[in-house]
């Protein structure tokens, strides 16, 4: 057997990504539906062939192949995540496509490259995920923001489609020279752009501290933009309202993700820097308070699992600000399942009506399958045991708690029930209020399976967590997962 | 045996989702599990005081979570009240109009998470179990709910949430406050560590303060009990019969299984400062139950009033006081369930609960009437019911208190002052009977009809517990005791 090593997984998605664009550009007479099956199928071979990879010879797993490419733990299983986050993200699509091409002729002839340019994005956040090297980390950031551009504003016969990539161009724009920025103040601090590296000149102590940490808090400015973070937060409910909902989804879990594994990376060198885990800590009580409270009088269900994104990424920081990398992994996986699942939800009740939550009254009436799959995501994202999204919240706060961070905990419980108003607005419209459409709701079956298999994946993994802390420990330990019964 | 307990009513749900027949499913599952409880009854050791029945199937290792199931006899109590308050909540659930398999399926999930926490010996379980609760809860009061059912659905949930999440970050305190070798969910390993490593006072406190909180929220003590009366006024009849009578035993299940015996010097510390509470449950609330004008606000209100009777048991820190609080946990679920029962079946009948409208039902409803005067005698506390039984147990277990303080030290204050309770629940109890039952009869209501005969058959079950617990204390008394005998010989 040919020996499967980590860097193919990357270049398989790549060399798939550019081949369905080209085929999709000079064979025009096929169903485009073929090209997003073909996404998929292809995905799933690399999904699969991630479980056979033969472990690296000789290098080091964390220091890497070519010294900015790593193949740690940490790296394969968020490979795999953004894996999954592609192939859920593109069976949405198929579903989105008929409402987007309805109106707009140059959309409908230029679906191929809505269904081929997730690969390309695919790719950028695998490569995201492995880079301990800020060059490395910049160049695959903007193979995945610049794909992330052209998917946001892809109809762009609608307003507000158009206003949402504007945004996020000019803010991604801005986070990016944010980001570059950092990085040549820490280049000149250190003389290195590796974080290896750069770890081992901040322990010297031999370093202008003063400089360093602003280049770390240029570049978690940078960062911030990309997981949401307040105060960089103002992008995001405009730009997931606007965005087509599975680019939305796409968005809030994929690129979300990979600025997690970042913001883990670059945190190793950062955290010998005086104050950092306050700053952090800051940050995350703000973002945990203003995702929450925000959330509370929304009425649109995309904007709100806007919001909810971003109480999302108060609750991961503060994971990140007690440098528990394993909570921040293990939240991140159930956010996956529960967020992926609310947006097919929407998407496919959204086709009728509208994304309002009250084109959701009755819909237990009418469709009691997929209100049953709305009310898992909902609790799960609510924090309801039994389900995925209780145990991250429940390894978050016990990281807190083992942190004595009593103020983070406060908030965070106070928040929580917060959550449980909102996610439980769309739970009170789906069962609570009478139907006012009777017309009944088509599922594919394509997507009624994907949605079983995220309901039983939420409630699977709410129950028996083993599989992901194990997948999280295989086939290498790393300095930033460690277990919990070590503390 | 334990492990189909407490599946077979989750599965029944699952199974009524699916598109089984919901009444009949529901019932045979309430009966499947009475029987089961009965028959974990009878095989019960009731000499050894450690954790019986026993099945434990590994979850994660690396957090050491497992899925496990015991009974000792404080559990197996709470078991058996659960089954029966099931049946008899799904006996008069009768049939719905509107969204019928929903309605059961959410009393089953309420049913199954109660058993479920009581019978976990592992925190975890323990704890998630009881939030299985919690979505039915809200479903139930806000689509089949009466009244204001909008704003109590959400103050209860909100309500609850809050509280379970303090009680989250109390048992992840006490989790981590053991030596990290010696950490575990395991409630049994758990209290074998906590009498190894003895705690710090100081820390004690702190854990307790948590806990006291979090499941003061839950079981409605003194000024976090405002969620309580509306949900019980608005919810329909068996939810609130299933929540009332069952689901908020589980705070007091929480205090007196983790509170009691891991953390003693928070307890002592504390006391104080519960007893002050309590009597804010047993003296304010009473008042305030007194000022009712409708009955089932008047029995939402008796509800959170006989709490503090249960927190006085807790409180008093000897083996008398606890498993007299574990008794009329008991009672106190049968005689509320009964009572919520027969003002449902008014509710269903007149359309009204208000005292100003009712009076005289016991002309056109004697069963009723009987059973109801039951109910309240019970609830009162009347020699011959359990509530007797084990009120009297609380309140000499209160006044020789288990902290050998001096005399007419705050403890026997607030054991004289409880008391006085029993005349306020005297005096609004026997109001309710008397403009609900007694006295003229409303024209309107000359042509009501009496319970069915297959609505008496849980009543007589209610009502047959009740007193053969209030007639034979014992049964029950020895089978608790073990429990409580070990925890408060093992510090010393």
């Amino acid at each position: 057997m040919i020996p499967i090593h980590a860097p193919c997984l990357e270049i398989a998605v790549l060399v798939l990504g550019v081949a369905i664009l080209l085929f999709e550009t000079f064979v025009e007479k096929i169903d485009k539906k073929n090209i997003a099956y073909a996404g998929i199928a292809g995905l799933a071979i690399v999904f699969i062939a991630s479980f056979f990879l033969s472990p690296p010879s000789g290098a080091d797993p964390a220091t890497g192949f070519w010294n900015f490419y790593a193949a740690d733990a940490l790296s394969i299983f968020f490979k795999r995540f953004t894996l999954v986050t592609t192939i859920i993200v593109l069976v949405m699509m198929i579903d989105y496509a008929p409402e987007m091409t309805k109106a707009d002729e140059w959309a409908n002839a230029n679906i191929g490259e809505f269904f081929s340019l997730p690969l390309l994005t695919c790719a950028g956040l695998m490569y995201l995920v492995s880079a301990i090297d800020f060059i490395f980390i910049f160049v695959s950031l903007e193979l995945v923001t610049i794909s992330f551009f052209v998917l946001v504003s892809f109809p762009r016969r609608n307003p507000i489609a158009l206003e949402a990539g504007v945004k996020y161009l000019i803010l991604g724009a801005l986070s990016t020279a944010f980001l570059v920025y950092g990085i040549t103040w820490i280049f000149g601090v250190t003389g290195d752009t590796n974080l290896e590296r750069i770890t081992a000149a901040f322990a010297t102590g031999k370093i202008d501290s003063y400089g360093a940490t602003f280049g770390a808090v240029l570049v978690l400015v940078g960062l911030g933009f990309k997981i949401a973070a307040v105060p960089f937060q103002i992008w995001v409910p405009d730009v997931y309202q606007g965005a087509p909902t599975p680019v939305t989804a796409f968005l809030s879990v994929g690129s979300k993700a990979a600025g997690f594994v970042v913001l883990l990376r670059v945190l190793q060198p950062f955290l010998m820097l005086p104050n950092m885990q306050r700053l952090l800590g800051l940050i995350a009580l703000l973002t945990v308070a203003y995702g929450n409270l925000a959330a509370l009088p929304q009425n649109n269900l995309k904007r709100l699992l806007g919001y909810s994104s971003i109480a999302h990424s108060g609750y991961l920081l503060i994971g990140v600000a007690c440098f528990d990398g394993p909570a921040v992994t293990f939240y991140l996986a159930a956010y996956l399942l529960m967020t992926l699942l609310s947006f097919a939800i929407l998407i496919i009740v959204a086709q009728q009506t509208s994304e309002e939550i009250s084109s959701f009254d009755g819909l237990a009436k009418r469709a009691p399958f997929l209100a049953f799959a709305m009310l898992v995501a909902m609790a799960s994202l609510a924090g309801l045991p039994l389900t995925a999204g209780f145990l991250g919240k429940f390894y978050v706060f016990y990281g807190a708690v083992a942190h004595q961070q009593t103020a983070l905990v406060a908030v965070g419980i106070l928040t929580v029930a917060c959550g449980f108003y909102y996610y439980l607005k769309v739970v009170a419209a789906m069962y609570w209020q009478p139907s006012t459409n009777n017309q009944p709701i088509t599922v594919s079956r394509l997507s009624r399976a994907m949605v079983i298999l995220l309901i039983a994946a939420t409630i699977l993994f709410g129950v028996y967590p083993q599989p992901i802390l194990n997948a999280m420990k295989r086939p290498h330990a790393n300095l930033a997962l460690r277990s919990i019964s070590a503390r | 045996m334990l492990l189909f307990l407490v599946l077979c009513p989750i599965i029944a749900a699952i199974l009524i989702i699916a598109g089984a027949p919901a009444r009949f499913i529901a019932l045979l599952a309430a009966v499947a599990n009475l029987f089961g409880a009965l028959v974990l009854l009878i095989c019960f050791d009731r000499i050894t005081a450690g954790f019986q029945f026993v099945s434990s199937f590994v979850v994660s290792t690396d957090w050491r979570i497992h899925f496990a199931f015991g009974v000792d006899g404080l559990s197996l109590l709470l078991v058996l009240l659960a089954t029966i308050v099931t049946f008899a909540a799904v006996w008069f659930a009768g049939k719905i109009d509107n969204y019928e398999r929903a309605f059961y399926a959410c009393l089953l999930f309420i049913s199954g998470g109660a058993i479920g926490a009581f019978a976990s010996i592992d925190l975890f379980f323990f704890y998630a179990f009881h939030e299985l609760a919690l979505i039915p809860t809200f479903l139930l009061i806000g689509i089949w709910g009466t009244g204001n059912r909008v704003a109590a659905a959400w103050k209860i949930t909100i309500y609850l949430t809050l509280g379970s999440f303090v009680v989250l970050i109390g048992l992840i305190f006490l989790y981590q406050s053991l030596p990290s070798s010696a950490r575990t969910f395991d409630i049994r390993e758990l209290q074998a560590a906590m009498s190894t490593y003895v705690l710090e006072a100081t820390t004690q406190r702190h854990i307790y303060l948590v806990l006291l909180i979090g499941f003061g929220v839950l079981i409605s003590l003194f000024p976090f009990h405002s969620w309580a009366p509306d949900a019980y006024a608005s919810a329909p009849a068996p939810a609130a019969m299933l929540h009332a009578g069952v689901l908020k035993k589980f705070g007091l299940y929480g205090l007196l299984r983790l509170a009691i015996p891991m953390l003693p010097d928070g307890a002592h510390f504390w006391m104080y400062l519960l007893a002050v509470l309590l009597l804010g449950n047993i003296i304010y609330i009473g008042l305030v139950t007194i000022a009712q004008r409708q009955l089932d606000w008047m029995l939402g209100y008796s509800s959170v009033m006989h709490m503090g009777y249960i927190f006085l048991g807790i409180a008093s820190g000897n083996i008398l006081g606890t498993t007299g609080a574990a008794a009329l946990i008991f009672a106190h679920g049968l005689s509320i369930a009964l009572l919520f029962a027969i003002a449902g079946q008014i509710r269903k009948r007149t359309g009204t609960l208000a005292f100003a409208e009712l009076g005289g039902l016991a002309k056109v409803m004697p069963f009723a009437g009987l059973a109801f005067g039951f109910a309240t005698f019970a609830a009162i506390g009347l020699p011959g019911f359990a509530n007797f039984a084990s009120e009297i147990m609380i309140f000499f277990g209160a006044i020789r208190n288990g902290w050998s303080m001096e005399r007419f030290h705050i403890f026997q204050i607030a054991t004289v002052l409880a008391l006085w309770g029993i005349v306020i629940s005297t005096v609004y109890m026997l109001r309710a009977y008397r403009s609900t039952f007694m006295g003229a009869l409303s024209k309107r209501w000359a042509k009501l009809v009496d319970l069915g005969d297959g609505l008496k058959i849980p009543i007589v079950l209610l009502i047959a517990s009740l007193l053969w617990f209030g007639f034979f204390p014992q049964t029950f008394v020895r089978m608790v005791e073990p429990t409580f005998r070990s925890y408060f010989t093992a510090g010393k």
